[in-house]
């Protein structure tokens, strides 16, 4: 891919969390690149850093212990690892903003929905309390929850898991950010809600030109929402492509393993009584990773090289990579 | 019951639990939750039944008071004909052998301070089960069955992954023997790649044990894969009971409808036409008049919200409970 405008441009990222056990490298080499509207989908199991290195790129990283030890998250042509945290504040939130998982920890207990969407406004644009409460009700509107009026007086455990995940991305868009990264924005959520949820990011994209990077481990939800994927394993970029072509044609065995791996919908009751292909073994520790590719116990095309060496990531055309030695050396 | 059929393991009628809520000094009871509102089923030997349904619709409660873990407001729960509704105490004592439970969180349903050896012992203690020598080889055949090995058994919970400890309580449920094992979200803990383990395991110990199984689960496509049969439940009720193969090619509620329209297919190719329901799943405290589902049903009509519709066949015992049948 021809380096294009990129709104957003991690490169070489490397996030360490420093342990009594050892050094855990959560986020090993990661570069991605976000275009402006783009949903870019980060796909990955619990512990591959799909999380941290979202956290990485609002430098939300607890230190000590973690530590983003190598690497540049570039923004608009800055690197926003080096700016002092003061000038990071004004971005966070105003111009790339995060809903995280967990409606109800994530939201202050004490404040009103108001106050919390309000104050967005009040710090960012320096609006009267007044003025950042009525805007608090547009946004409230906006994110079509009922009576905006009565719910911006409110506390967050008086309203329900699907208008808290609501309310929160009121807060991530009241400033019209450029990014909003969602973590696991619909994981806590009944499938109902969910749709409602998915549906309106994406008109909200559609209305804002807002570039997304969803975080999530469900492949039936990126394959709804994202442009882009990419699949992490044990903190490195297993492979990376667009939407369709990785689920037509995926090329890592980690990719291919994890879509013959879950029930499909549809499948068995349209007369397909196919058996679950499984990937064996188990998620690999941080603290005791494989030698060589880190995939390589569960990988069902092992070598001899995937016991020795890490894989580099390939390109095999149309901006695709794969870090699989079947692909390149 | 219906002339002709296999008589049923398990037959539940008219369950119904409501959990009082309690007020002041007096701890005077203010009102109910709803939780379970009627529900009959019926389990046959050897057979898969699906619960599915939002959280809060009694799926889980549901569960629980088929296994006499809690004790139903109403209704009658019959286990090889025997009627178990009323039990308590010692009289439940041999029934817990036939009936075992897997439970959703495989970190919290295991003691940390009990090996795993401790863990699979302790049912077979309670109801004096291989003494001696019999015992060690029981525990081992148990971990060998769940894919584990028999040196597992001197670590502690902390020392496996999700997806053994997932395991060691499936080894845990088949300790005693059971006829009938009810799963409370099996993998929904669990990571994408290690769900299609645990699945194939639980379908493999059914053929060979001969095990009935409820599984109580949000997810509609690890139920497709695994049940004969699937119940939808909405606000303590059953909206929809069927074959799977009738419910996933031909939904007939409108709730069950907009549920699987609602599930994200992993493939981009398939763009799905999609129901989105309005609002959120009313309060089990106060569900709404007539028909739970008509504040969000899309084909409500003036019926809809005086009467509640009773769960009719509408062929090839394919139930649904709505007034467009």
């Amino acid at each position: 891919m021809s380096s294009g405008p990129y709104l957003l441009e991690v490169q070489a990222l490397k996030t360490y969390f420093y342990t009594f056990y050892g050094v855990a490298r959560a986020v090993d080499d990661v570069s991605l690149q976000l275009a402006p509207g783009e949903v870019l989908g980060l796909v990955g199991e619990s512990g591959c850093g799909k999380s941290v290195t979202a956290q990485s790129i609002l430098r939300l990283i607890p230190e000590p212990p973690g530590r983003i030890v190598h690497g540049r998250i570039l923004f608009d042509g800055h690197d926003i690892l080096a700016i002092p945290m003061d000038e990071m504040r004004s971005i966070r939130g105003k111009r790339i903003s995060m809903i995280f998982q967990e409606p109800m920890s994530s939201l202050n207990p004490v404040y009103t929905i108001g106050d919390q969407i309000g104050e967005m406004f009040s710090l960012h644009r320096g609006s009267s309390k007044r003025e950042s409460l009525d805007r608090a009700v547009d946004m409230l509107r906006k994110v079509q929850i009922p009576a905006p009026e009565r719910r911006v007086h409110e506390y967050p455990h008086q309203l329900s898991g699907g208008m808290r995940q609501r309310a929160m991305i009121a807060m991530a868009l009241a400033c019209n950010p450029e990014i909003l990264i969602a973590d696991e924005p619909t994981t806590a959520l009944d499938v109902t809600v969910q749709a409602q949820i998915l549906n309106l990011m994406m008109q909200l994209r559609r209305d804002y030109e807002t570039a997304i990077i969803l975080i999530t481990h469900d492949l039936g939800v990126i394959a709804e929402t994202a442009t882009r994927v990419v699949v992490m394993y044990a903190g490195k970029v297993a492979e990376e492509a667009s939407t369709p072509v990785i689920f037509e044609d995926p090329k890592h065995p980690y990719t291919v393993g994890l879509l013959r791996s879950i029930p499909k919908l549809g499948e068995r009751s349209q007369g397909q009584e196919t058996r679950l292909s499984e990937i064996p073994g188990m998620v690999p520790g941080l603290l005791d990773l494989p030698n060589g590719c880190t995939f390589h116990p569960r990988c069902p095309e092992v070598m001899g090289i995937c016991r020795e060496q890490m894989p580099d990531l390939f390109g095999v055309g149309q901006g695709r990579l794969v870090r699989c030695w079947l692909y390149g050396r | 019951m219906k002339a002709g059929e296999v008589e049923a393991l398990l037959d539940v009628q008219n369950l119904k639990v409501h959990f009082p809520i309690k007020k002041g000094l007096f701890s005077k009871t203010v009102g109910h939750v709803y939780a379970v509102d009627g529900v009959s089923l019926t389990l046959r030997k050897g057979e898969t039944l699906g619960l599915v349904g939002e959280s809060g619709c009694g799926k889980t409660t549901a569960g629980l008071a088929i296994l006499r873990l809690i004790r139903p407001t109403s209704g009658t729960v019959i286990y090889d004909g025997k009627e178990i509704t009323r039990m308590a105490g010692a009289e439940l004592r041999p029934l817990r052998r036939d009936l075992q439970m897997i439970f959703q969180d495989p970190y919290s349903s295991l003691n940390p301070r009990m090996t795993v050896n401790q863990i699979l012992s302790d049912p077979m203690d309670i109801h004096g089960l291989y003494p001696g020598g019999a015992r060690r080889e029981r525990i081992a055949f148990l971990l060998e069955k769940v894919g584990l090995s028999p040196e597992h058994g001197r670590r502690y919970p902390h020392e496996f992954s999700g997806g053994q400890r997932q395991r060691i309580g499936i080894a845990r449920a088949l300790a005693l023997n059971p006829q009938v094992i009810v799963g409370d979200e099996p993998v929904s803990a669990l990571d994408v790649s290690i769900r299609a383990q645990i699945l194939n395991l639980l379908l493999d110990l059914q053929r060979e044990f001969d095990l009935s199984y409820i599984i109580v689960a949000h997810d509609l496509a690890v139920v497709e894969y695994i049940c004969n049969r699937i119940a939808v439940m909405y606000l303590g009720k059953i909206v929809e009971n069927a074959l799977y193969r009738d419910l996933y090619t031909n939904p007939k509620h409108p709730y069950t409808q907009a549920l699987l329209s609602a599930v994200p297919i992993p493939d981009p190719k398939k763009v799905k036409k999609r129901l989105i329901l309005e609002g959120d799943v009313p309060s089990p405290i106060q569900p709404p008049s007539g028909c739970h589902f008509h504040p969000r049903c899309p084909y409500r009509m003036e019926i809809c919200d005086r009467k509640d519709p009773a769960l009719k066949d509408v062929g090839g015992g394919h139930e649904v409970s709505c007034f467009l049948y």
